[in-house]
């Protein structure tokens, strides 16, 4: 069973003209010009402070471009069939049933449908066990797991995640990486930063490669690891400290 | 003579009906003003949280200070208000248990309006970005995050209680402390210690003690309980 819904009316591509965004002055992030197609897996890198997670919430829109333009295919300014799991995602104080239908409850799905999809939801991220527990005591793992099934129950036609697996181990990372395949298997587009270059090589399909705020690479991933373009991306994937 | 102590138990003992009466009328005084306090201050502090207009911040001072608003002050604005001249005077309700509800509801309400509001900015700071990307707009989020306040907002809705079942002045200027109709704890403890009736003044003394420090194990016990299974 796929997760965007077949009737939904298709947002992407996501098109971005010379985006930016400045802030008292100061440039962030300038000169974005993509297309974010649907059905690919994006990998978004580069050092800290490049502009990886600003790229993310930009694209999102938890805040606009304050340069250039970002239009989705539907004509929307923000369109609902969206998620997003920040590095650090923000549970409720309640059960992680009543995590997972909170946002159904917001976009106005009524209850019956509501328990359907929540409890199709439980079952299919093996999260049923844990159904009546509160969300906030969870481990770490199971709090990302609740966070990317949450995203997944929104029926998202593109997902967002910033550093999805930074927090966890490793076991708990491979359950991460097995979720966000899976939901690229249902057909949802993926746009992830990370800083595991094994991570990137696993599921990326492209790659853009941030560095001070300007996206100086993109490319298909296997292109982008066998033969960056860049001074700054080759010495990014030797591991060198660049700034 | 019967120590005032011995006279003290032997009213609670006996569930003295006049003692009784009075606990009733102040639990019920109290608790009708914590209630109001709440049903008006937890959305206008959730409001005041997050809402961005001019002044706001002179708002929020003013609620701030007026925490430490004097009792007696407020019921003495209180009293100017009902009283037959005042713009209130119609509705006959100087000297009435509602007049008391009113001047308590005046004490407490920027107790929880000011807490309301630190609770939900601090909690806003957190879950802004993720309520967004859920799809919650700020209007929506206020409901969310006042349940999510809940165990730090039930602490200050006991602090607006103890405040309010503490006081005097208010309740004596606007109630007028009259037997069997507006007499509370405090106002009756006052009035039996000057005229030297000190066995009731020390049981009702011992009421409120045990009532405070009931609330403040309920307070302590519920934060616990809201660490451990909430998180």
């Amino acid at each position: 069973m796929s997760a965007p819904d077949s009737r939904q009316r298709p947002i992407l591509p996501l098109r971005l003209s010379n985006m930016g965004y400045s802030v008292g002055g100061t440039r962030l992030l300038s000169g974005i010009t993509l297309d974010i197609q649907a059905g690919r897996r994006l990998v978004v890198m580069g050092a800290n402070g490049a502009g990886k997670s600003l790229f993310l919430r930009l694209c999102h829109g938890l805040i606009d471009p304050t340069e250039g333009a970002r239009d989705w295919a539907s004509g929307d300014v923000r369109p609902e069939h969206q998620a997003m799991v920040f590095q650090r995602p923000v549970l409720l104080r309640r059960s992680v049933a009543a995590n997972l239908a909170y946002p159904l409850r917001l976009r106005g799905m009524d209850r019956t449908a509501r328990h359907e999809m929540v409890r199709r939801t439980l079952d299919r991220f093996g999260l049923a066990a844990l159904s009546d527990r509160p969300a906030r005591l969870l481990s770490g793992g199971e709090q990302q797991r609740l966070a990317l099934a949450r995203a997944w129950a929104m029926q998202p036609q593109i997902l967002f995640l910033d550093e999805p697996t930074s927090a966890l181990d490793p076991s708990a990372t491979r359950t991460i990486e097995d979720m966000i395949e899976s939901f690229s298997h249902d057909g949802i587009t993926i746009v992830m930063t990370t800083h595991d270059l094994g991570q990137a090589r696993r599921l990326g399909q492209d790659v853009v490669f941030l560095h001070r705020g300007k996206m100086i690479e993109q490319a298909p991933a296997e292109a982008f690891f066998a033969r960056p373009t860049t001074a700054e991306a080759r010495a990014f994937l030797a591991g060198d400290l660049i700034w | 003579m019967e120590s005032p102590f011995a006279t003290a138990f032997r009213l609670i003992a006996a569930g003295d009906a006049a003692l009784m009466q009075i606990i009733g009328l102040s639990l019920s005084v109290t608790l009708s003003a914590v209630l109001i306090a709440c049903l008006l201050g937890l959305p206008l502090g959730a409001g005041l949280a997050l809402a961005r207009f001019p002044g706001r911040s002179g708002v929020i001072v003013l609620f701030n200070a007026f925490m430490g608003l004097p009792p007696v002050v407020a019921g003495l604005a209180v009293y100017l208000l009902l009283s037959r001249a005042g713009p209130l005077g119609d509705w006959a309700l100087l000297f009435t248990p509602t007049a008391m509800v009113i001047a308590q509801t005046v004490l407490i309400l920027p107790i929880v309006v000011s807490l309301t509001r630190s609770v939900v900015e601090d909690l806003w700071a957190e879950y802004r970005e993720q309520l967004r990307s859920l799809g919650a707009s700020r209007l929506r989020a206020m409901p969310t995050l006042l349940w999510d306040g809940r165990a730090s907002l039930l602490t200050g809705v006991l602090a607006g209680f103890g405040r309010a079942s503490a006081e005097v002045g208010a309740v004596l200027i606007v109630g007028g402390n009259i037997a069997g109709h507006t007499r509370t704890m405090t106002t009756t403890i006052t009035l039996e210690t000057n005229r030297g009736n000190l066995g009731l003044a020390v049981a009702l003394g011992i009421v409120l003690m045990a009532l405070t420090l009931t609330l403040n194990a309920v307070a302590w016990g519920a934060g616990q309980w809201s660490r451990e299974k909430l998180g």
